[in-house]
């Protein structure tokens, strides 16, 4: 199996086959003796040259983090046979920006309206969460093209609240 | 003894009593709202009574709802923990005109020490020093004069006031009028009382304060400090037993000031008496909280003492077990209040689902939590979750100790302050127990002081081309195989979809 990981902005090129318990594992091409056994959902330990690490794997609707030890890294892991769509997909909608809500809160106020300007950084809506508001700001320069939260009503980590084109 | 306890309360503080409940024998009853009904507390009750919907002021603040589950379960007491009710005069004389006995001061103890005013006037009858000033409240030609008397800079505050709300600084007589409209507008708006007077401001004060408990038999005791200065916007984060800077003979003068200022509230049950102290190890009085505290545990580690139990006996009519001088201070405890809230976007926050949490054990590490995996921290209360208390024969091994603890203690799919502890026990100020008020402001100006650095990116990468393989083919933990593909595996691969599509919409 072969994927393409992106850590913190950096690409990794990893080749693995499963040999029993082991690994056969490349990194960029280079061989690491790798012994991996996941020890309960999420927690995975990794034996490398007699070095131990224990991996965490935090997943959100938002977004995929792995902890090793007390460091956290952001990731992306795609499967290089779909990537070409994917990118080609990833050109088509470059100019589509979606507004998620971050957490699970209420909808307060909405400060724009739909085909409105906004710049990069302007607030588009407020959500609450545990007493405290916090404003949503447009992720980059255009004209909201849709806002699909209404204040007043719940809505969840990772739905959809506004598009800005 | 109490024949049954209903715990007026949520969160940890609520699992924390029921624990003491169990411990003693005595059956306990949970309340919750609408999103609390997967709550810890409810998991940890005998008996458990739904009370309305989130919002506070319709379930958990609502004090005709919880009389009525008290009366319906047969509860003879309620303990209010922390918040909510817990210093609502008006709630403890509630529960004593339907019989059933509040665990804490009496509705007029609370009356008198809940007004800081008032507080103030006692004290100064007492003899007890407390922080130059008025101790009435205030129109605008008074405090002019009295500013002047106390000299710049100063402090406005709210008679009733509490978390910063009603208070201002003043450096000069010119900012004084602007800060005297808008100090007593807020107090008015948060309290419905605009009453303000003015106490000289000490510049970087520790925050000291004194437990004390009393019996209902004229016994009042202190049970040593705790030192709460890592604050950040008048919250404390993190507190200490005993503080690094009092010494013997300031903790008998500090003690026997809080007993002293107990005495005169005519003060029953478990209570802290707050002080400032300035550079010079002054100490001045500056309120009494009329509950248990969150951070009550540092002083149980210390003591050896189990303040809840102490509480619970001594509203039954018991008297003090121990006298004062049978009170003993050992080792060193301190407490990491974990918040789900953002150390990374100004700590805003983070409610959600919580979708792996590793418990840290071993030597000196007491934990007092409300939260489990799997469960959904809802976003309509204090995001206190946890509190993580360490103990050690000395402040070092205490900080070791967290430091190792913190190592092993992991919550996922929900931002929490974990991270912040981190770099506060390894602040060469905090080792060195140098604190005031500003500590936390100061370290996160800093925030590139990180200690957590990113060695590893490749074991990352290494681990997640790992954890995409094994749910490939359906490999589920311990290293088994299994048939079909298990849970987590669906989740994860519809996250790789998601990462896939949040990617390429960027």
């Amino acid at each position: 199996m072969i994927y393409d990981v992106n850590i913190d902005g950096q690409d990794y090129r990893l080749e693995l086959a499963r040999e029993k318990s082991r690994w056969k594992c490349r990194l960029n091409g280079r061989e690491v003796a790798l012994d991996a056994v996941l020890t309960r959902a999420n927690v995975l330990s990794v034996v490398i040259n007699g070095t131990a690490y224990e991996i965490k794997r935090e997943l959100t609707p938002l977004d995929l983090h792995f902890w090793v030890g007390s460091a956290r890294y952001e990731a992306v892991v795609r499967d290089p046979r779909s990537l070409r769509s994917r990118r080609q997909a990833g050109g088509a909608a470059a100019g589509v920006k979606k507004l998620l809500a971050p957490m699970p809160g209420k909808v307060v106020r909405l400060l724009v309206s739909e085909k409105e300007q906004v710049q990069a950084g302007q607030g588009v809506l407020v959500v609450e969460a545990m007493k405290m508001q916090n404003e949503l700001k447009s992720p980059k320069k255009g004209i909201v093209q849709k806002i699909l939260a209404t204040p007043g009503t719940p809505v969840n980590a990772g739905d959809v609240l506004a598009i800005v084109e | 003894m109490f024949k049954k306890i209903l715990i007026a309360n949520r969160g940890e503080i609520a699992v924390r009593v029921m624990r003491a409940c169990r411990e003693l024998g005595i059956p306990s009853v949970a309340v919750y709202s609408e999103v609390d009904r997967a709550s810890l507390h409810v998991r940890h009750a005998d008996e458990a009574y739904f009370i309305g919907p989130a919002a506070a002021t319709e379930s958990y603040l609502n004090i005709e709802k919880i009389l009525d589950v008290a009366r319906r379960s047969g509860a003879d007491a309620i303990h209010p923990g922390y918040g909510f009710l817990s210093e609502n005069p008006r709630f403890a004389r509630a529960c004593g005109e339907a019989g059933v006995k509040f665990i804490g001061p009496t509705a007029e103890a609370m009356e008198l020490l809940g007004s800081k005013t008032r507080a103030r006037q006692a004290m100064g009858r007492a003899g007890v020093p407390f922080v130059p000033g008025s101790s009435q409240g205030l129109e605008f030609a008074e405090a002019v004069r009295v500013a002047r008397e106390v000299g710049y800079p100063i402090m406005l505050k709210a008679a009733a006031g509490g978390g910063g709300k009603g208070m201002r600084t003043v450096r000069s007589a010119d900012e004084l009028r602007s800060a005297f409209d808008s100090a007593r507008s807020e107090a008015e708006r948060a309290f419905g009382d605009g009453e303000v007077y003015i106490e000289k401001l000490i510049e970087n004060p520790r925050h000291i304060e004194m437990q004390v408990l009393a019996d209902e038999h004229g016994h009042t005791v202190w049970l040593g400090e705790r030192e709460c200065s890592v604050q950040r916007r008048h919250q404390k984060v993190l507190e200490e037993s005993p503080s690094p800077i009092v010494d013997a003979e300031m903790r008998r003068r500090m003690g026997e000031a809080a007993v002293k200022v107990a005495e005169i509230g005519g003060y029953t049950n478990a209570g802290t008496v707050e002080f400032l102290v300035d550079e010079k190890k002054n100490f001045y009085f500056l309120e009494v909280n009329t509950r248990l505290q969150v951070e009550h545990p540092v002083t149980e580690m210390v003591t050896g003492l189990d303040l809840v139990h102490l509480q619970i006996q001594i509203a039954a009519g018991e008297p003090l077990p121990f006298r004062q001088q049978e009170v003993q201070l050992r080792g060193h405890a301190m407490e990491c209040r974990i918040y789900a809230e953002d150390p990374d976007n100004n700590f805003f926050p983070s409610p959600g689902k919580i979708t792996l949490l590793l418990i840290p054990g071993g030597p000196g590490v007491r934990r007092d939590s409300g939260m489990y995996e799997g469960w959904s921290v809802p976003l309509d209360y204090d995001p206190l979750l946890a509190k993580l208390i360490g103990y050690g024969s000395d402040r070092r091994q205490t900080i070791m100790r967290l430091r190792r603890a913190l190592h092993e203690y992991f919550v996922g799919g929900i931002k929490t302050n974990i991270s912040l502890f981190r770099r506060i026990l390894k602040n060469p100020d905090f080792i060195a127990g140098k604190l005031d008020t500003g500590f936390l402001d100061r370290l996160l100006q800093h925030p590139e002081d990180d200690p957590v650095k990113k060695e590893h990116p490749e074991i990352a990468a290494i681990a997640a081309g790992v954890f995409a393989a094994l749910e490939h083919v359906g490999v589920t933990p311990n290293g088994a195989s299994g048939g079909s593909a298990p849970a987590p595996a669906k989740n994860g691969a519809s996250n790789w979809r998601q990462a896939g599509r949040v990617e390429s919409l960027q």
